[in-house]
């Protein structure tokens, strides 16, 4: 749903030619595609597509053999994951990677990490201006918790907190770094019906109100058919659509993939 | 009365001196959730070090600075030639990988300054103190280990409610996440090994001075582990009052129980104290309960 008269910019992610193997297993082959400023794009494909794969390529966890990624106009050689969010680039995890011992307001204030200024050396001696500092960065992290309407958890070790809102202060801490590309492993994985509506209410309020361009895997179609402005189709590890979710829903490739070819 | 109070204030001094091995497996732990099992060979290593530089005639505050240096080598070679290859494994590999690096840092400290016992005296001085009219005799030596412990323990906790200690918490709980808040986990390993290392020097030092430096300061390293689990693997103060604890209760049951029995309980009673405290509870007096979900 789209709304036509949305202000999708140029590219900001260029993927070209990527391909990615683990010894002899070809995760990805020949992948390219782009992400554009203030799009949603979904990657979709059947299990071992190589979805997860392509996000780990794009923030750096996965080093492909081939092809280049270009952010921002700039392209990268090899990139470590903390370079990648350094660059504003946040993301969730398919199997939630949360710091299970912390409180929600914790794993939050982790995501303000690289906003907060005194170095990871110098705040390990000397600590004054770095609390004033925290109290400002608390008070963005509390502004998250309003929008993604968890106050009431701010305090419980996130171990304890059932499943969707796991998920829910996983998107929290990517957002608390305010990114430019953020990056969501199956965010609806394993919710109900919902849980899921507020997820997608949440996905589209970032996207509006904060212009962060998104890149998602999801499995739930109709959630995917809603919420995305376009749709990238993996399927073994090669692309076989790309384009808005309409023409994909109708492209024969992506049908076929899907459910089956007949012999 | 005043003998009771003796041995328990000689036996919580003992405890103090386990106490400071079992910091540096603390801070590991904590921040990478990996039993180091090198800690012990570091503390001897560290030590080689100094005494080996003293004897060589470098002053003492040099000797201390050199050894700072050479903590930090380590660390850093640890980091790139060991764990920057294990990134997201399992705890267990990481684990059985700090086993190949104590026997490395045994021998390698060994091959560089002998095997034989060195004698160690920085100037602590050893006299006996005696508290209520004599009755009760401390060892100043002792005074000095519970001081530089707790100088240790409040810079610890201190460093531990910094970023960086946010950082070191984050990356223990789950690497994935920590690299993708943008925590670099190499400079965060580095940071570790390194205090682990300095923490390493003081307790060899002061264990040197006790007991002159040699090889067997390895094997105190087992010492270490009932004190972790009286205290917690995650807490730094855990350690403290779990080596107290276990220091106290060992001499206390060799003198008062150890009659009845025969004698010769020192030797175990800290391993079946802490037995008894992994059937109660399982995570230490002060460490993180982590709720499992099923």
């Amino acid at each position: 749903m789209s709304a036509p008269e949305k202000n999708i910019g140029d590219i900001l992610l260029k993927v070209e030619n990527i391909s990615l193997s683990f010894g002899g297993v070809k995760a990805l082959t020949d992948i390219s595609f782009e992400i554009r400023e203030r799009e949603i794009l979904a990657i979709i494909g059947p299990n071992g597509a190589g979805k997860s794969s392509m996000l780990n390529c794009i923030n750096g966890f996965y080093h492909p053999q081939q092809g280049t990624i270009t952010y921002r106009g700039e392209k990268r050689k090899q990139m470590r994951p903390h370079e990648a969010a350094k660059q504003g680039i946040a993301r969730t995890f398919q199997n939630i990677a949360l710091f299970k011992g912390m409180s929600t307001l914790d794993n939050i204030m982790t995501g303000r990490l690289l906003k907060m200024k005194s170095g990871l050396f110098t705040s390990a001696i000397y600590k004054g201006p770095a609390e004033r500092e925290q109290i400002e960065h608390r008070e963005f992290c509390e502004r998250i918790i309003d929008f993604l309407e968890i106050e009431a958890i701010r305090k419980v070790p996130v171990g304890r907190l059932p499943y969707g809102l796991q998920k829910r202060v996983e998107l929290a801490r990517a957002l608390a770094a305010e990114p430019t590309l953020l990056l969501l492993d199956e965010p609806m994985a394993g919710m109900n019906l919902e849980e899921k509506q507020d997820m997608c209410r949440f996905i589209l309020d970032v996207n509006d109100e904060f212009g962060t361009t998104i890149c998602l895997i999801e499995h739930d179609m109709g959630v995917v058919m809603d919420i995305s402005d376009r749709v990238v189709v993996l399927d073994y590890g090669r692309k076989i659509g790309d384009g808005i979710p309409d023409e994909v829903k109708s492209s024969q490739a992506v049908i076929d993939a899907y459910l089956g070819v007949q012999h | 009365m005043a003998f009771f109070f003796e041995v328990l204030i000689g036996g919580l001094m003992a405890g103090v001196m386990y106490s400071l091995v079992a910091l540096g497996f603390v801070l590991i732990f904590k921040a990478s959730g990996v039993f180091n099992f090198a800690q012990g060979a570091m503390v001897l290593f560290a030590g080689l070090f100094f005494v080996g530089f003293t004897e060589l005639g470098v002053p003492t505050w040099l000797s201390l600075l050199l050894t700072v240096g050479v903590m930090v080598l380590l660390a850093v070679a640890v980091e790139r030639l060991v764990l920057r290859h294990l990134v997201n494994q399992e705890g267990i590999i990481l684990f059985m990988a700090t086993i190949g690096v104590s026997f490395f840092l045994d021998g390698f400290g060994q091959t560089i300054w002998g095997s034989n016992v060195k004698q160690l005296d920085i100037g602590i001085p050893t006299d006996p103190i005696f508290l209520m009219d004599g009755e009760i005799l401390i060892q100043s030596f002792d005074l000095w280990a519970a001081l530089v412990a707790g100088t240790l323990l409040a810079s610890l906790v201190v460093f531990q409610k910094t970023r960086t200690g946010r950082a070191l918490r984050a990356v223990a709980d789950d690497h994935q996440a920590a690299q993708s808040v943008g925590i670099p986990l190499n400079v965060i390993w580095i940071i570790v090994w390194a205090i682990a290392g300095l923490v390493a020097l003081v307790a060899g030092v002061m264990w040197g001075s006790k007991l002159g430096m040699q090889p067997a300061i390895v094997s105190l390293a087992l010492k270490a582990l009932p004190v972790l689990i009286l205290g917690g693997f995650t807490s730094i103060p855990g350690a403290i009052i779990g080596g107290l604890i276990i220091g106290a209760g060992e001499k206390l049951a060799e003198v008062y129980i150890g009659p009845l029995v025969g004698g010769g309980i020192e030797n175990w009673f800290a391993y079946v104290l802490a037995l008894a405290f992994l059937l109660i509870r399982p995570q230490g007096l002060f460490g993180e309960k982590l709720i499992e979900r099923v």
